[in-house]
């Protein structure tokens, strides 16, 4: 896993941002709120194309065309999702420094985000509907286990 | 029941799994959902049909609802009076009751028809209002789930403005204790 030294994460909460959205009462939900509604595009573009590969959903539709029509969607959810999750963290980051499922969650999403758009990406477009059957489901499989890893500890970063 | 929801609310494992299990199937419907009402406003896969997306992602969409509704009653079943005096558990009922109308009059007036627009890159205005309507429910239903869990107006937290407390049900003098 990715090991990052603690006074990083002291100085990340004692900065300026993240001071200003601990001490409000309201800032930390609403943009957790924020959070939640990107992780709901996320999956959205994620589902639409990963059911694809599965040969399931869509399954009629040619899967490098699904995969480019929802890329914008893809790009900009996750760059909400980024934005939005680096407020939450810099309001609490030593909290999270101590907290497994958040260390879990950035290894998921660090392999997540170069896994889609590399190899999934690459092969969706090169390989378009001369893709393997078994490959495909290896894709999609990979996706989905990493984006439930991302989601999985980021809800349980509120458990602890 | 009362033990029931007891051993729910205290136990170490139960209580975040169940709500876990809440927001996974919140992205399968949420996410599926948003990419209907996308396609139904035009501004997603313009050239697959309509009666397409739904014939196809609309089974996931349910399945993922029931499987949501269900571990959504668990999780109101855990702390039931605390939630069910909420001011926003209140107001995403409310919202829920109108996507659920929103859904009811699409599917028994606009899309009815679909044969004859669900090939246009951008259906007709009736069908973009309801994927509009959809999608600002959905999302607002989803902020104020989000907000339950930090309820800023419980009836333990007095005073509270009048209205407030209506809108609660709260009863301050006898909720003191």
């Amino acid at each position: 896993m990715i090991s990052l030294p603690l006074s990083f994460f002291e100085w990340c909460e004692q900065g300026r941002i993240g001071t200003n959205i601990r001490e409000s009462t309201w800032m930390f939900p609403a943009i957790e709120a924020i959070h939640l509604i990107g992780l709901g595009f996320v999956a959205g573009a994620v589902l639409v194309v990963d059911l694809r590969l599965l040969g399931l959903g869509l399954f009629r539709q040619p899967t490098d065309q699904l995969a480019e029509d929802v890329e914008p969607w893809l790009i900009g959810s996750i760059g909400l999702m980024i934005v939005t999750g680096s407020l939450l963290f810099l309001s609490e980051a030593t909290k999270c420094y101590y907290s497994e499922p958040f260390w879990i969650k950035m290894t998921c999403l660090l392999l997540v985000l170069i896994f889609t758009f590399t190899v999934r990406r690459y092969v969706i477009r090169t390989r378009r509907d001369a893709m393997h059957p078994l490959l495909a489901k290896i894709i999609a499989l990979i996706s989905l286990g990493l984006w439930f890893g991302v989601g999985w500890g980021g809800r349980w970063i509120g458990f602890n | 029941m009362t033990s029931w929801s007891i051993r729910l609310h205290e136990s170490q494992y139960a209580y975040p799994i169940v709500e876990s299990i809440h927001v996974w199937t919140l992205c399968v419907f949420f996410g599926l959902a948003i990419v209907f009402d996308l396609r139904l406003l035009g501004w997603v896969m313009r050239r697959v049909p309509v009666g397409e997306v739904s014939r196809r992602l609309l089974p996931w969409t349910v399945g993922g609802f029931v499987i949501m509704v269900i571990s959504g009653l668990l999780l109101f079943s855990a702390i039931p009076v605390r939630t069910y005096q909420n001011i926003f558990f209140r107001f995403k009922m409310l919202l829920l009751l109108l996507a659920g109308l929103n859904v009811w009059i699409f599917h028994s007036k606009v899309y009815r028809s679909v044969e004859s627009w669900g090939r246009n890159a951008v259906p007709p205005r009736s069908a973009r209002i309801a994927g509009a309507l959809s999608l600002i429910l959905w999302i607002a239903i989803i902020v104020s789930g989000r907000m339950i869990a930090y309820n800023w107006f419980d009836c333990d937290r007095q005073p509270q403005p009048a209205w407030i407390n209506s809108l609660t049900g709260c009863v301050p003098s006898a909720t003191n204790d």
